[in-house]
């Protein structure tokens, strides 16, 4: 499989497409480009995919119904998303549960703004969408605070594996003849009318077609290669407290709050690794890369949850972390082609990223074949099945030959570690074998595991855990 | 799926686990030990210094002799101990599911007895402030790597917390050639006893009281660290690891999310006087019922248990009687074991060294039994954060009069 990571030199191709950028939505576009018959390179500039804004959020694929209205870039990806998710997720093996979501409201004032939301809902084609009473939201969900007053109950909103998911997209463009190179950040590019070189931290790239993908850093790339920007990066951190695996029986549905004009507000959802989920804050920061938690916004945010659901107080937290989404000065997303500099700037993709990837793919590739698919799209394609690390699924403990258990706390065993390390596309951070095992992401938080999987790790690493004694 | 049977289960193969097989394994009872790491021992494994032994073999040993040492006389009397054996559920009397190298399997057990310890509590847990580099572990973690892998996950740590654990930390530390920047906790006093202050001395690593991790700083790998005062007074500390010792919780991960009723003071199961469960098929014993104690003590108690589950198995151990929950509305108490009384003909705490209270801060006052009719019985105490207090229970016959049952600590008031 072609993944230069770990190669010294790239590729002299000239390719169709290079990719800036590999979080869930370069994983996306990486994906339908290539499925459409294009010679596609992807380029990161960190150690491992995912490591941007994708690596932290709450992990729900979303119906729309909040979306801003129709004929907004984000609502069509969302819907057109949401809708190529159900259909490939069985066959590449990428879990699901379906929670459905409840608006909550907590006062006369946020309950008279529920047939608003249930019309917007309803106008983004979300047709299921309706108000219950008090009563009936809390025959429901019985965990739930008695002050609540009614609810819009959304059907159809599902909690996903945020890391599987694009991994699989990743992949399956790598097994349909993509490229990949990690470390290989972009330091600037020169258009000659027909071609681009791109000059990066590994060497010159050539390619047809530049898709910036960058997230966090789009703004950046934009003026390295087109020397203008149509959006500035206001990064936005997002901070969630994780609750321990006894928790999640307190909901089975999404709680989201009635939104604000500045927030969707802070959302309490089960995850697909069994855990209960509080969060996000929305702040506002300069940096791009400052992921810092907060002892009084986590402690804020524990008093949120435990306000939401009271018996969420007799529970233990077992991780917290925070993602930083890349919003801009405009509501919308900011997907923009280039024709004539043969550039397409995919930016603004904040919150809803995950839901939106593959129907921003599709946005993207009937763009740029709008005059006909200029390729063979590939009339057999692989279906790479990723390894199940969701609670649903069947897990490798649960198989002969696992070779024991490693992480306890989410039941990882040797195999599944060894098999992560191994590739394809393997992890070069424990960052990276985390978004692929679950190792270390359980209430001890490696009191347990952390030495075996020191060991496990040797050589595999840029950062390693430990160093060997001498 | 495979269903295997065994008179007596037992899940964890530390010190309260091993004892207890050895002797149930004497008494010819079919007893079978889970263990999910590759080795029996549990923690005193990878500890390999602190002292050992003194109580049940009258020597000084070192954390893996000991561990070895347990390990087998378990076997040598019979217990048999599967290892890489994971209990993944407990059902309704005695049903266990396991996770295997080869997949999973069912084990019915008569009785089962839970042992799986205690853990300390990680960063995470701690709402500690900051970025999330490498470099962060806690103490078992810490000594995993050293004494089981020889690795070292950095050069100059600082240690948060002051127990005696923070204290082998600092052994461990010296051991491996590792030199901590500073030892700091959020208290006024030593957690451990006072003499341990002079080990940092003596190692010339400063010993910062009243001082409070504020944040963790660092891209890939811990940078430094923010410590304030009580002043509010901020001390940047460069360093390139954080070592967070102590403040044990139970291991109490399969009880949480089975039919067993839960004590959410101590973080392990409800438990009457005899060790036993809201469901009388199971037991529990050691750390995860009073986080943290000394091997030795859970030791003890594992040799305890096995008398009663003797007595039980021969149907000599009552099941029925009146309850008598213990309450308690003193925030001064952390948190007592066991939650219960059961008023049965049998002996009731026989052997029993008392009930066992933790207290949430350093203060002298007074702990008391209350009956609905008044103070029953009581004493003078010095409580210590980390402490092992021991009360002794009100004789039967004040017992059976009462209607409920309630402790009570008044602390000294401060001049």
């Amino acid at each position: 499989m072609p993944d230069y990571t770990s190669r010294d030199t790239l590729p002299e191709t000239l390719f169709d497409i290079i990719v800036v950028g590999s979080g869930v939505v370069g994983c996306a576009i990486a994906r339908r480009f290539t499925l459409e018959g294009a010679k596609v390179m992807v380029i990161e500039k960190a150690v491992d995919i995912l490591d941007g804004a994708s690596k932290a959020n709450s992990a729900i694929l979303h119906t729309g119904f909040d979306a801003p209205p129709s004929g907004s870039q984000e609502l069509e990806c969302i819907v057109d998303g949401y809708r190529e998710y159900m259909e490939i997720h069985a066959r590449l093996n990428l879990p699901m549960l379906e929670c459905g979501a409840l608006v909550l409201a907590w006062n006369e004032s946020e309950a008279d703004r529920l047939a608003d939301i249930q019309r917007h809902a309803h106008d983004n084609g979300v047709t299921r969408a309706r108000i219950i009473s008090a009563q009936k939201t809390r025959l429901k969900e019985p965990q739930l605070a008695q002050s609540v007053v009614a609810a819009v109950e959304i059907p159809g909103e599902y909690v996903i594996d945020p890391w599987s998911a694009p991994y699989a997209y990743l992949l399956q463009a790598l097994e349909n003849g993509a490229s990949l190179a990690r470390n290989c950040e972009l330091f600037g590019g020169h258009f000659d009318g027909s071609e681009w070189t791109l000059d990066t931290s590994r060497g010159t790239l050539k390619g047809k077609q530049v898709i910036n993908c960058a997230g966090l850093y789009g703004d950046r790339v934009n003026r390295q290669l087109i020397g203008e920007s149509n959006f500035e990066i206001r990064p936005r951190k997002g901070q969630f407290v994780v609750f321990d695996k006894s928790a999640r029986k307190l909901t089975r549905s999404i709680l989201l709050p009635v939104p604000t004009e500045i927030t969707k507000g802070i959302v309490v959802c089960p995850t697909m690794f069994g855990n209960l989920l509080v969060g996000p804050t929305a702040e506002e920061q300069l940096a791009r890369d400052d992921a810092a938690v907060d002892s009084g916004q986590l402690r804020a945010l524990i008093d949120k949850g435990c306000s939401i659901l009271p018996a969420l107080r007799q529970h233990a937290v077992t991780a917290t972390y925070a993602g930083i989404r890349p919003a801009t000065e405009h509501k919308d997303y900011q997907i923009k082609w280039y024709r004539e500099r043969n550039y397409c700037c995919v930016g603004g993709i904040r919150s809803t990223g995950l839901s939106a990837a593959l129907g921003i793919a599709r946005f993207v590739h009937r763009q740029y074949a709008v005059a006909g698919n200029p390729h063979a799209a590939l009339e057999h394609c692989h279906w790479p099945q990723v390894a199940g690390i969701a609670d649903p699924g069947e897990r490798d403990w649960q198989r002969p030959g696992n070779d024991g258990i490693v992480c306890h706390c989410e039941l990882v065993t040797r195999r599944e570690i060894r098999q992560a390390l191994e590739g394809p596309v393997a992890p070069c951070s424990l960052a990276g074998l985390k978004r692929r095992t679950r190792v270390t992401m359980g209430r001890c938080q490696g009191f347990y595991c952390s030495a075996e999987l020191s060991d496990l790790t040797d050589g595999c690493f840029q950062q390693p855990m430990s160093s060997s004694r001498k | 799926m495979k269903t295997q049977h065994c008179r007596v289960a037992i899940i964890g193969a530390g010190p309260s686990g091993l004892a207890l097989a050895s002797e149930l394994a004497k008494s010819g009872i079919d007893v079978v030990v889970l263990e999910r790491e590759g080795a029996a021992g549990g923690i005193p494994r990878h500890c390999g210094h602190s002292p050992y032994g003194m109580r049940e073999f009258h020597r000084l040993m070192s954390g893996p002799a000991y561990a070895g040492r347990l390990t087998r006389e378990a076997a040598q009397q019979g217990a048999r101990i599967w290892l890489n054996t994971t209990v993944t559920e407990i059902g309704p009397g005695g049903k266990l599911l396991l996770s295997t190298t080869d997949g999973i399997q069912e084990l019915q057990a008569a009785r089962v007895v839970i042992c799986t310890g205690n853990r300390e509590t990680p960063r995470a847990a701690r709402l500690v402030s900051g970025t999330r580099p490498m470099g962060i572990v806690t103490t078992g973690a810490l000594q995993s790597m050293v004494y089981l892998k020889h690795r070292l996950p950095f050069k100059n740590p600082l240690i948060v917390g002051t127990e005696l654990v923070s204290f082998s930390a600092l052994l461990t530390c010296r051991h491996a050639g590792i030199k901590p920047v500073a030892m700091i906790d959020s208290n006024p006093r030593v957690t451990a006893i006072k003499a341990a202050a002079w080990l940092p001395r003596l190692l010339g690593i400063p010993l910062l009281l009243n001082a409070v991790l504020d944040q963790i700083r660092g891209g890939d790998r811990v940078e430094s660290v923010a410590v304030s005062n009580t002043a509010g007074k901020l001390q940047n500390i460069e360093c390139d690891g954080v070592i967070f010792s102590g403040n044990f919780v139970a291991e109490a991960s399969l009880v949480r999310v089975s039919h067993l009723e839960l004590d959410p003071r101590s973080g392990g199961p409800v438990v009457d006087q005899y060790g036993r469960c809201s469901d009388p098929a199971y037991f529990a014993c050691g750390n995860l019922l009073h986080p943290v104690d000394t091997a030795g003590w859970c030791w003890a108690e594992g040799i305890r248990m096995s008398r009663l589950l003797l007595a039980d198995l021969n149907a000599a151990l009552p099941r029925s009687g009146r309850v008598l929950d213990i309450e308690t509305a003193s925030p001064g108490i952390r948190y007592f074991t066991p939650q219960r009384i059961l008023l049965t003909e049998a002996p009731l705490f026989e052997n029993h060294p008392g009930l066992q209270l933790r207290f949430a801060e350093n203060r002298p006052g007074r702990i008391s039994w209350r009956g609905d009719k008044g103070i029953i019985s009581g004493r003078r105490i010095r409580a210590q954060r980390e402490r092992r207090v021991l009360l002794p229970f009100p004789p039967r016959d004040q017992l059976s009069a009462c209607a409920s049952l309630a402790l009570e600590f008044l602390p000294d008031v401060e001049d």
